[in-house]
């Protein structure tokens, strides 16, 4: 019973997040609106690379690079999507304390909301995806794609992301207006330390070893390895050494790796979200406005 | 007393300038993340370069180019979408029952907003510099605080001007904001140099006063950046300086009509719609 409350939950709050994010415009301005921006976020990458190869898209390393940035997409838009639902839903629209007074489960309802911030992510990485490799021949083969591993990495890798996010959700109860500065914060070490658009081995020593302990190190590459394994051994073998920092690890360990990281971190973010929610129901702050 | 219509609106400039040179400042952790933002897109895209073996001069450009996004992100945020966080919380009104010049409010929102970014930004190329070794050679001084001031008046002046729409958009405000931010940043050249995009696109983005600005900083900062450049820096500064004229006509006008327009649909006080 509590189990179809939760789902139902989740269900209406996913309708609701759709509402929210669509209904302003109509059908084809939203879809030209989820096109263009995740394009042309990728093209200014296309061009750098332009500017210095003069065009030759046959490098491994491009398709290293486009993988990685159009993925990416998911790292900023669900740790975003999380704690923007507690931002907007007490600053904006006000009606975060109505939820709360709700007979429903909290998570759920976030979840929900992020599941529609997930589908719609998943949109984007997939035109921007379709557009690499028809347009500038980004070396994804759908023979050669890795389905077991893909699956498993998406949903090791999505459950991560959503906890991560889970747990800055709850350090948005207690602030200001810096939920989204700490978000693009946390969102912008990922995209630097993570081997998002260049290999972790570019970084100085120090910066790869933190690299090594970020779990979104090893999703972003067991999704690399699972969408386009022939580039990702002809990176290594073309340099003749370790490019990726992570050549020699395998499948299953990156596996193993990201099912610890995501256990560990939804245990401390449930620890964290509750702790912040509690900080915020004695203090007041759940129907809390500061202008946004 | 009755003050002259000059001096009221010079006294709205200076009140609306106030928050956003003073207020900015009284909260330390939002300059902290101004600056340090930019810093980790700077860096992942100059760690791109490097790992291609570029010339160290488009790393400059990553690097020039990440403290000019603090201006094009206040004109959109903070300029045009301004009319609309205040529409939402209540104070459109209030604006307009003002005896003053909707273009005195912007005006002030602009000098203030250009004041703080501009420490901001200049904070961001001075680490970045420092993180990734940048060397700027300045030849021509005076050109620079030119080109920089004509870009920063035509660049503000078509934020006026997108004042005016936000001031009618619902929800769409946030999402014209963000459809806004990554298609100019390719456009406009902000971590390449814009030629690169072709004759015709380079001269379609330059509507945007800040690619001419960019391309034209890069000249001026950069020994190798002529021949990097779109247009001449006497040409660039002569076009800047007529989208300076153009956005302030524009946005003039624009307001006027907007205005109309939100009063006769009864727009201008609709909340959350």
């Amino acid at each position: 019973m509590a189990v179809m409350n939760d789902l139902r939950t989740m269900k209406n709050a996913a309708w609701l997040g759709w509402q929210m994010e669509a209904n302003w415009a109509d059908p084809f301005l939203f879809a030209t609106y989820s096109i263009v921006k995740p394009i042309s976020a990728t093209l200014i990458l296309v061009f750098m690379y332009m500017v210095v190869t003069g065009g030759n898209t046959d490098n491994p390393y491009f398709s290293y690079m486009f993988v990685g940035n159009a993925l990416y997409m998911y790292v900023a838009e669900v740790l975003f999507g999380v704690t923007w639902v507690i931002h907007d839903d007490r600053e904006h629209y006000m009606t975060l304390k109505q939820v709360y007074i709700a007979p429903i489960n909290f998570y759920a309802y976030i979840l929900g909301r992020s599941a529609i911030k997930i589908a719609i992510t998943t949109a984007g990485v997939i035109i921007t995806l379709v557009f690499g490799v028809l347009v500038l021949g980004v070396d994804i083969f759908l023979d050669d794609v890795d389905w077991l591993l893909l699956l498993g990495s998406v949903v090791l890798g999505m459950g991560c992301i959503c906890v991560l996010g889970l747990a800055l959700g709850g350090i948005t109860f207690l602030t200001a207006r810096h939920s989204i500065g700490i978000n693009e914060g946390v969102a912008g070490v990922f995209y630097v330390m993570s081997g998002i658009i260049f290999p972790i081995t570019a970084l100085p020593a120090w910066a790869q070893s933190i690299s090594k302990v970020l779990p979104i190190t090893y999703w972003m590459d067991s999704m690399r390895r699972a969408v386009m394994p022939d580039a990702m051994a002809e990176l290594s073998t073309a340099a003749a050494t370790d490019v990726t920092g992570l050549g020699g690890v395998s499948d299953l360990y990156i596996m193993v790796y990201l099912a610890i990281s995501t256990a560990v971190f939804f245990a401390l973010s449930l620890g964290v979200f509750r702790f912040a929610d509690g900080v915020a129901r004695r203090k007041g702050k759940i129907d809390w406005t500061t202008a946004y | 007393m009755s003050d002259g219509w000059i001096i009221k609106n010079l006294r709205a400039v200076k009140g609306r300038a106030y928050p956003r040179v003073v207020g900015a400042q009284r909260e330390p952790s939002w300059v902290f993340f101004e600056v340090l933002l930019p810093l980790f897109t700077v860096a992942a895209y100059a760690y791109v370069y490097q790992f291609m073996d570029a010339r160290q001069e488009l790393i400059g450009y990553v690097v020039l180019g990440g403290a000019m996004t603090a201006f094009w992100l206040n004109v959109l945020w903070s300029m045009a979408a301004q009319f609309y966080w205040e529409k939402e919380i209540g104070n459109l009104q209030l604006y307009m029952i003002a005896p003053i010049s909707r273009m005195s409010i912007l005006a002030g929102m602009a000098l203030g907003g250009m004041f703080s970014t501009t420490v901001n930004a200049a904070s961001t190329l001075v680490i970045g510099a420092l993180i990734f070794n940048i060397a700027f050679h300045v030849v021509d001084p005076v050109m620079l605080i030119a080109i920089f001031m004509v870009t920063m008046v035509a660049l503000y002046g078509m934020g006026m001007m997108f004042a005016s729409l936000y001031m009618l958009f619902g929800r769409e405000a946030y999402h014209m904001s963000n459809l806004l931010t990554e298609p100019v940043y390719l456009a406009s050249g902000f971590y390449f140099p814009v030629k690169y995009l072709g004759v015709f696109a380079a001269a379609g983005a330059s509507f945007i006063p800040i690619t001419l600005g960019l391309d034209a900083l890069r000249q001026l900062f950069f020994t190798s950046g002529a021949g990097d450049a779109f247009l001449s820096l006497e040409l660039e500064l002569g076009l800047l300086l007529g989208l300076c004229a153009l956005f302030m006509v524009l946005a003039h006008y624009s307001l006027r009509y907007m205005e109309y327009l939100g009063k006769a649909t009864g727009r201008l006080t609709l909340r959350w719609q």
